[in-house]
This record gives structure tokens, sequence and C-alpha cells, in this order.
């Protein structure tokens, strides 16, 4: 079983997303390890691009502060490395597919494994354009994620069937951010997922109070936080590790 | 042709998931179209009674004679209705759209003539319309995003990144994410997911189809030469698609140099670029060695896009065709020579391919034939030149 899988399989999982270098490296550090305080269960890391078209305006905001210092898809490693000598919670990448391109499929993954990054969600690297970097997930024993959107449909059986770790389900159409309602039939998509697959299925975009956690912990095996934590660790300044381990808690005593 | 979306090792679907169904539907339609009689009957009664085509092969004999080598031809998109040649593509992807049962097209724009060309056919259709335009973009362009408005289309003012065009086609592809089932984005140049490429270049290749025809019937042979200016390469690849087979036939693309190659200001991507991912394909592109994309520039809007269609890159890497950069200084002389010697106020992105006549038809002989596309009209980049010299217009 893959080491993202087995996160999920005795409890709902909560999984939060930081910005690296947002405000600052050092500052990604310590949020990193008050997620995983709090208790996150995975955490995804991203790292920032200059045109993240798959985000919202929060996430796109963050991206920018952090470029706007110069952080590289080095410094990122850089930070893992550190997080990991205090640290084993459960980490993946998230970012575009011209960031793992530009360091090489194979490269990136290698790095991956050595700083024991479970695995990575490329938001522009669909299906049909995975082959080369699935080839090297696989060759470092890494969870490249699938992800599942409403509009999938005739698409699910595929996606479903190469996918390990886990699904991310995008809740609703859009880029990511906070939302209050969520048109989409989730339990059907994910209804759908398990016809063909037992890799459990955690659902993103949008959610951001307890209570919807709850309600999507009802129809997945675990859901996605992000902007939310983005906008705290924008908001709080120097009280944010304090805030998130704070926050986290909650969300997890919601979904539990 | 495309092999699954590749032109050689680029093109491809780099976009999120959401957007996968839709892109394959916008295939399976176009590629029945394509072979559709009555959809192509409509396109071109529309492009023959509506857009002005066949545009004029016109020949340049005072620019001719003052170069003293090859024989000038334009290829006149500048003469079609809205005034470039993105109506061509626009009025074959707002049918396909119209097949499909879309309500709305949404756009990006640099320069603001695709926006007025989508506006314009929206309008046309009775279809809704939403243009996305850099914040910088509609204060150089203001008159178009006035001719927008005219044609009852909504422009948003992209405030992101730089606010040029790059940060439009970001807004506009975020906005088709979010509202995929009712809107059909209509892609302004050669670039984009596939089928956008294939489709922008099979909808612009009218240009050189009717090209071929009028130099033939003029000189009784093939050009030596065709130029054309390159941003995303729409108008370059529809001037180059019906000679690709014609290996005698030289194909250059002028790219934006802006101030020039060695400066940070500038948008040579095949002269600078690096292959890489970016807006649904792999290309050539402007970015730093960690695959941030580069801020770039050019006097053009129309020109300064870090990227370039997936099949020029394809095109460069084969040899087929060759790309020149072209700086802002060479441009505007360029401009402001066809207007003195032909009398013809074009665009400042095809004055770019008119800089690369300049230098290349005194290097041919007399019995040589060269095709510049003048992609666009000039009237838009009046009060730019004007400022670019210095001079006080009131508009």
């Amino acid at each position: 079983m893959s080491k993202v899988k087995q996160i999920f399989a005795n409890h709902k999982a909560f999984v939060g997303f930081v910005v690296a270098g947002d405000p600052s490296l050092d500052a990604t550090v310590d949020n990193i390890l008050a997620l995983a305080a709090g208790g996150a269960d995975l955490i995804e890391i991203g790292i920032p691009f200059s045109d993240p078209v798959a985000d919202g305006p929060v996430i796109a905001a963050a991206d920018k502060r952090a470029l706007d210092r110069q952080v590289t898809t080095d410094d990122v490693f850089a930070v893992i490395r550190r997080v990991r000598e205090q640290s084993n919670v459960p980490l993946v990448f998230l970012t575009y597919a011209n960031l793992v391109y530009q360091v090489g499929y194979q490269e990136f993954c290698r790095r991956c494994a050595e700083l024991n990054v479970a695995g990575m969600i490329i938001p522009d690297l669909p299906y049909e354009e995975q082959d080369e970097l699935l080839a090297a997930t696989q060759e470092f024993d890494l969870d490249l994620i699938q992800l599942v959107a409403p509009t999938s449909k005739s698409r699910i059986k595929k996606i479903a069937q190469r996918a390990t770790g886990f699904i991310y389900v995008v809740s609703s159409m859009g880029t990511t951010g906070t939302r209050d309602n969520f048109q989409t039939d989730l339990r059907a998509v994910t209804d759908e997922i398990r016809q063909y697959t037992d890799t459990p299925v955690a659902i993103g975009f949008g959610i951001h109070t307890p209570e919807q956690a709850h309600a999507m912990s009802q129809v997945a095996d675990g859901v996605i936080v992000g902007s939310q934590i983005v906008e705290l660790i924008e908001k709080a300044g120097d009280q944010a590790p304090e805030q998130l381990t704070a926050y986290v808690r909650e969300m997890k005593r919601a979904i539990d | 042709m495309t092999t699954n979306g590749k032109f050689g090792g680029y093109g491809g679907q780099f976009v999120p998931e959401t957007l996968m169904q839709e892109l394959h539907e916008i295939e399976t339609t176009y590629l029945k179209l394509r072979e559709d009689p009555k959809f192509q009957r409509e396109l071109h009664d529309l492009l023959d009674n509506y857009a002005n085509r066949p545009s004029l092969l016109y020949h340049a004999q005072h620019m001719t004679e003052k170069l003293g080598g090859a024989q000038i031809y334009f290829k006149r998109e500048d003469l079609n209705h809205t005034g470039a040649h993105k109506i061509n593509n626009v009025l074959g992807q707002a049918l396909v759209a119209r097949y499909m049962g879309k309500r709305k097209l949404i756009a990006e724009t640099g320069a603001g003539q695709h926006g007025v060309a989508t506006a314009t056919v929206a309008a046309l259709l009775g279809m809704d319309c939403e243009i996305y335009m850099g914040k910088e973009d509609t204060e150089r362009q203001r008159l178009n995003v006035f001719r927008m408005e005219l044609l009852g289309a909504q422009v948003h003012a992209v405030t992101s990144g730089s606010m040029v065009l790059k940060d439009a086609v970001n807004a506009a592809m975020q906005a088709w994410v979010a509202d995929v089932t009712d809107t059909f984005y209509v892609l302004g140049s050669a670039v984009g997911p596939h089928p956008f490429p294939m489709m922008v270049r099979d909808f612009q290749s009218v240009i050189s189809i009717e090209a071929k025809r009028q130099i033939l019937e003029a000189t009784g042979k093939l050009p030596d030469a065709v130029v054309a200016c390159v941003g995303g390469g729409s108008n370059a690849i529809g001037s180059f698609a019906a000679f690709l087979d014609d290996e005698t036939v030289q194909l250059i693309g002028c790219e934006a140099a802006g101030k020039g190659v060695h400066t940070k200001q500038q948008a040579a991507t095949i002269t600078n670029g690096t292959d890489g991912i970016f807006h649904g394909m792999k290309s050539k592109f402007l970015q730093n060695q960690a695959g941030q994309i580069d801020e770039v520039y050019s006097i053009s809007a129309g020109l300064d896009y870090p990227g370039i269609g997936p099949e020029h890159a394809a095109l460069a890497q084969s040899g087929r065709a060759q790309y020149v950069p072209i700086t802002d200084d060479q441009a505007v002389q360029a401009f402001e020579f066809i207007a003195r010697t032909e009398g013809i106020i074009a665009a400042i992105e095809s004055s770019h391919a008119v800089a690369y006549v300049e230098k290349l038809a005194p290097t041919m002989r007399p019995d040589q034939t060269i095709i510049c596309t003048l992609s666009g009209r000039g009237d838009k980049d009046v009060a730019a030149i004007a400022r670019y010299k210095g001079v006080k217009i009131d508009e």
C-alpha cells in the first residue's frame, strides 16, 4: 500500500496546503510543523508558479508574494529538508507542470524520494499527458495524485483505474478558493469512483468551515483545505503557527 | 498535420481536468464539421460576403523599386472586416460554438483586434460575449475597448501579473473553467491546448490558400519567400500553411525583439525561448531557469506574448521555417516607410514583417517574389506611434 493510501486506512483524513515561501521560507517550515501538530494527516506543499491558472486569487497572491522573494524550486526542497529534521508528517507537492518539467521528471521524483515526499499533484497535467511523469513516479515509488472534476463524466473510469495514493475530487467548477455552496452531486461522483477503485477519495476546492468539512467527510475519505489556510497565514502574521494548529484541530474534530 | 495534438514534440493538452471533456468534445465536433460541406459552405459564405474575402494580393511597386530587389506583394488581411486576419478564425470558431449549442463566447485580447472580431461575430450570431484584456492594454488601446463595448461585449480589465496579454489568457482560461458548459473560449492565436492550434491554423490557412492562387495568377510561379509577424503566430501559420510542402518557398516569421534581444524588454520567443509547458501546450517560452514565465515587452500589444504556437516551435526545430527578431525601432521605421511609400497604414504587428522585407528584398533578384502578410491595419496604433515619436495628438 502506498504511503499516502495508508493515511486514509482507519479514519477520515485532513489535508492542508501551504505555499512554500509565503511569507518566508522560515515561516513555511514553522507553518508546516504547526499543521502537523494540529493533526493534519497530509500536507500539500505548493511550489509557487508565476501563472497558477487553476488557482483563485488567494493562492495566486501567495504565489506572487513568494516569487517576489525569489523563491525557487531548490529553495522549496531546502524547506522540506528542514521539516524532515523535525517531522515525518506525510507531504506531497502541488505545483504546475512546467516547474517539474524544468527540473526534469526523473530528477524531480528522485529528489522527492530522497526527502520522503510521497507524491505530487499537478493540476495542469491531465491523464493524457502523464505517461512520462508517471513512469518516473513509479520508478521512485511515489504517487501521482489523480484529479476528478465535475465534468469528468466518462473519463472517471480510466482516471480511477490509474489512481494511487488518493483521488482528488474537485468539488466545483472554477479555480481554488472558498465557497459557500456546492452545486455538484459529490456523492454521485465518489460512488462512481468507488466502482472502479479502492483508492481513497478526498474532496477539495472551496472547503473552509467545519460544517462543510463534516458534510464532505460523509461522502469522502478526506477533505482538502487550501485557500483558507493560505489566507489565515496571510492575516495572522507571527501568530500563524498557533492559529493553524487550532484550526486543524477544529477541522479534525468536525470530520472524525 | 497533428497526431494527438502534437506537432513534433510540441503541443498537447496541459489543462485542468475540468476542461478535458470539453476539449475532446470540441475536437470531435470540429473534426466532423471540417468534413461537412454544409459547415464549409456556411463558413465560406460568411468569409466572402461578410468578412470581405478574398483579400487582395497587392503588388507593392513603389517599395519594390525603392528596395531594388525582389518583387514585393502584400497579402492584405488589413482590408478584412474589423481590420485584421482575426476575423477568419473567429468566424470559424464561433460557428463551431454554435453547432455545439453554446450561447456565450469569451476571448482574450492583446491589442484588441481579436476582441473586436469576437465581439463583432457574437453580435452577428446573437451570442453573449465577454472579453478579457490586460488593464495595461485597455489603456494602450482605448478605442478598441470602446469598439467592443459598442458591439455589445463586456470587457474585463485584467489586473493580475503585468496586466497584458499573458494575464488576459490566464483570466479567460479561468473564466472558462468556471463556466465551461455554456461557454466557448474563442482562442485568438495558434496557441493553447489541442485542438485550438489545429483549428486556428485551419481557419487562418485561407490566407495562404488564396495567396498561392493569386501569386500563381500574377506571376505564374510560387513565391520565393513568405514573411509574416509572429506573436502567438496565427497569421503566420495561416500564411505558411498552404506552402509548407513547397520546399522552395522560404517561410519567415518575424518576432518582437522590443528594445533588443539582449535586453529584458523583448518577446523574441524562438530566438531566446526554451522548451516548457504553459497555457495548455508544450512549446517554446521566455522563462527563467526554474520555469517561471517571463513578463515580456513589445511596442505592439499583439506581440508581447511569452510563448509561440506549438506548430511554429516544431517548424523552427525542423528548420522548415526561420524566425527573426525585429526591434521596436525597426518596426516603427517600417510602419512609416510603408505608409509613405505605399499609402498603407499597417498594424505595428505587421510592420515587424515589413521591416524584415526591407532587409530581405535587396538581397534577392527582380525575378524573385516575396509575399508579406499585412495582418491588420494600423488605425489602432497611430496614437502609440505618436507617443513613441514624442508627438502630442488629440485622440
